[in-house]
């Protein structure tokens, strides 16, 4: 994805060098802002397209979603929603660490957002293994005793398709934090060059939004007893 | 302003470094086209090829040249190939690319390792894409329709389908670095409307490229997924829908017709108004209405499945915003036919190439109509017709527009002018020859020929003869410029700065431009075009 040449151009040899086809720091940062920015519509439309399927999908048959919906493992999608948003706390104030200099913190809540992501992820390891234990993998193997269990296959095919995508972009953030955890280990950041770490920022923020749209649809629409 | 030192040997792009790797490794936005202008022109052969077998093919009734598996393939290589690795990146990627910073007075453009990164998803899309060519093909019609894509064919599906979709981020990539840099790197005093038109067209370009082309990539994702898993999202067996893939791949696809046309509109706004020294008539009009085809070109996919099932209502609605998109493309001939009005025009290659572009897009928009309205395009649905009406759009558009592009530009790009007198006999070959490969079609289409089809009935073979001829025509119109140009590049006689006194700051600098573009950062006094022709009225 290099995300690394999104947040312009992050020099090798000096901290705050400005890259030669930038006029002043100011510009780089702001042309790196807008260049996440953009690049993050064009995820929105990404997961969109998933969206637009399920809720046409939702519509047709509800029972069918309802009961796949049943189906999840509400704790595991509550704990992992709730992960990810301390992950997204401490991920602000790695931004906030970095804008004030601070390397201890920063390399402090960096680590802890890291060690989140990691959790969310092995979650959703032991959620697919169930499912996959208990056939509910689309596909010729695939088994379900719902009301409507040949469209059920349906919601589980958006529910490996959506989360799978979203885990691969957590496999993606968190190779963006390594990168942002060694260079603040080398002191990289300052108040006067930070943005590496706001664009990441921005990129984490992105991926727990998602996750606060998918859980939902994914765990709560069909109401439980 | 930004005067050069008066240097025997200036440094330019081109000699700074020779070896491969000075080019792999190059993060010059201007070596990076160079990279793409190579590379699209190699698959531009390809599909070229591919088309004239397709031609050889229906010059008699029998489908006797080749199997009707083959031609199949034959027909999803070209468009695929012609598609997404040419008529989508061919402006964008090399004039984009070489003119933006340029353009907009800045040394390179916002993410120069993005930029280089973008060719070489570029090349890794096509290398896949290649390897399913070549490896038997694919048949399913550029358009991937479910569930024959996803269920029944068997060939390389899978495989292209991966080129695509990794061809995809080449285009996102693109666009993203386009829209920062025109933001956040214009020259001192270019305010948004003194920008060149071709950079509104570009903006608008990057607009599409950035909200459409995510909306593929899923929708070619799940295609891949339910080939290899089964998992049947678009399987009507346990209730899935093929439409739905209809809708998704539409929703890019129908925009990304824009994303090809648009880049044309530009460059031909510059051409028109340096080669009759006339300001831009209704410069805001020009640069508003390429936003306004790009909004609604995302409003409209619908007029793809009129035929398809979806409800009468959707047809209806369909149909009426596709009318709407009319308006702005005919305000922009408008403007332009008035921007030639008492200009001095001269008629070097550049500007037969805009007038050709004028030409076949005013037919193969006035067509667009005709398909627009919804009894008609039940009629002539997958005829000739269409195929008619988006060669005029595609191949009578986006490749005059490129070809005018690649032309007026050649000067700047390569420091070397190319022999005019051949310059202007291609220009007119091509026009010849691909009238009389597409107009035919239109009459075909007509009388019900359907597309797609490997063999027809006799009646149809006067038609498709004068198609097939005019294809050969045009493959040598094609041939020419490769030739002279590529001849130029050695041989042809130095280019000045600004060889056509032609206003925009690409023109001040030296030609080739040195690799940091301006020696000093320009400063931008005058509105767009401030061209002063003898006689010319100003609107």
């Amino acid at each position: 994805m290099s995300d690394r040449s999104m947040a312009g151009e992050a020099p090798a040899p000096r901290a705050h060098a400005v890259a030669h086809q930038f006029d002043d720091a100011a510009q780089q940062h702001e042309a790196g802002l807008l260049g996440m920015w953009t690049f993050l519509v064009t995820e929105i439309l990404f997961f969109g397209g998933m969206f637009a399927g399920y809720t046409v999908y939702r519509s047709l048959y509800p029972n069918a979603f309802r009961a796949g919906s049943h189906a999840m493992n509400l704790q595991i999608g509550s704990i992992n929603t709730a992960v990810l948003i301390l992950s997204s706390l401490t991920m602000a104030l790695a931004v906030h660490a970095s804008q004030t200099g601070r390397k201890k913190p920063l390399v402090a809540y960096l680590s802890v957002t890291m060690l989140f992501g990691l959790i969310f992820l092995g979650f959703k390891a032991i959620e697919w293994t169930a499912e996959f234990r208990e056939h509910h993998v689309p596909g010729p193997h695939f088994s379900f005793g719902g009301p409507d269990p040949v469209h059920s296959q349906i919601f589980f095919s958006f529910y490996f398709a959506m989360t799978g995508m979203h885990a691969l972009h957590m496999v993606i953030g968190l190779g963006l934090m390594t990168f942002l955890l060694i260079t603040a280990r080398q002191g990289r950041y300052g108040p006067e060059y930070h943005a590496p770490v706001v664009v990441g920022g921005l990129y984490w923020h992105f991926v727990d939004i998602v996750w606060i749209f998918l859980y939902p649809l994914l765990y709560l629409i069909g109401a439980r007893k | 302003m930004s005067v050069a030192l008066a240097q025997p040997e200036r440094p330019d792009y081109l000699n700074d470094g020779y070896g491969i790797k000075s080019w792999l490794l190059t993060r010059d936005h201007k070596r990076i086209a160079l990279l793409y202008l190579a590379s699209i022109t190699l698959f531009f052969v390809l599909g070229g090829i591919f088309a004239l077998i397709i031609r050889l093919e229906l010059l008699t009734p029998a489908g006797d040249l080749v199997t009707s598996q083959t031609y199949n393939k034959l027909f999803t290589m070209h468009g695929v190939i012609m598609v997404f690795f040419f008529l989508i990146p061919s402006i964008p990627a090399v004039l984009g690319n070489f003119l933006i910073p340029l353009m907009v007075g800045a040394r390179d453009l916002a993410f120069p390792r993005l930029n280089l990164l973008s060719w070489y998803v570029y090349v890794v899309g096509g290398v896949f894409t290649l390897t399913a060519a070549i490896t038997g093909g694919v048949d399913t019609g550029w358009t991937f329709y479910t569930p024959y894509s996803s269920t029944y064919s068997n060939t390389h599906v899978v495989l292209t389908v991966v080129g695509v979709f990794i061809t995809g981020f080449s285009s996102i990539l693109t666009g993203l670095n386009f829209i920062v840099t025109i933001h956040k790197m214009r020259a001192p005093g270019l305010s948004w409307f003194r920008l060149p038109l071709f950079v509104w067209s570009m903006y608008a370009t990057s607009m599409i490229f950035i909200l459409g082309t995510p909306v593929l990539a899923i929708s070619l994702v799940l295609v891949g997924l339910e080939r290899i898993f089964r998992i049947g999202i678009f399987d009507p067996h346990i209730g899935g829908d093929p439409l739905l893939f209809q809708h998704l791949f539409w929703f890019y696809s129908h925009p990304a017709v824009y994303i090809m046309i648009l880049p044309s509109m530009g460059v031909v706004s510059e051409i028109i108004t340096c080669f009759s020294r006339k300001r831009a008539f209704g410069y805001n009009f020009i640069a508003f209405s390429s936003v306004a085809i790009a909004v609604l070109g995302f409003l409209v996919w619908g007029h793809h499945m009129f035929v398809s099932g979806q409800s009468v209502a959707a047809g209806v609605i369909f149909s009426g915003l596709s009318f709407l998109v009319a308006i702005p493309s005919a305000i922009k001939v408008f403007n332009w036919t008035a921007t030639l009005y008492k200009g001095s025009v001269s008629y070097q290659t550049p500007m037969l190439y805009a007038f050709g572009f004028i030409g076949l897009f005013t037919i193969g928009g006035l067509t667009g109509l005709f398909l627009a309205t919804l009894g008609v395009d039940v009629h002539v649905h997958d005829t000739y017709f269409i195929i008619a009406h988006f060669h005029y759009i595609m191949v009578g558009g986006a490749v005059m527009g490129y070809l005018g592009g690649i032309h007026f530009w050649w000067p700047k790009i390569s420091g070397r002018m190319y022999p005019e007198w051949w310059g202007r006999v291609a220009a007119v070959v091509v026009f010849l020859g691909f009238n009389l490969t597409f107009f035919p079609q239109f009459i075909l289409g007509y009388l019900g020929m359907p597309r797609r089809y490997h063999a027809y009935p006799p009646e149809f073979q006067v038609l498709n003869v004068m198609s097939t001829a005019g294809a050969s025509i045009l493959g040598i119109g094609y041939l020419l410029p490769l030739v002279y140009l590529t001849w130029s590049m050695r041989y042809g006689p130095k280019a000045s700065a600004n060889p056509w006194a032609a206003k925009g700051l690409e023109w001040e600098t030296t030609s080739p431009p040195p690799t940091e573009n301006f020696l000093e950062t320009p400063i931008v006094t005058e509105e767009a075009y401030a061209y002063a022709a003898p006689g010319a009225t100003h609107v």
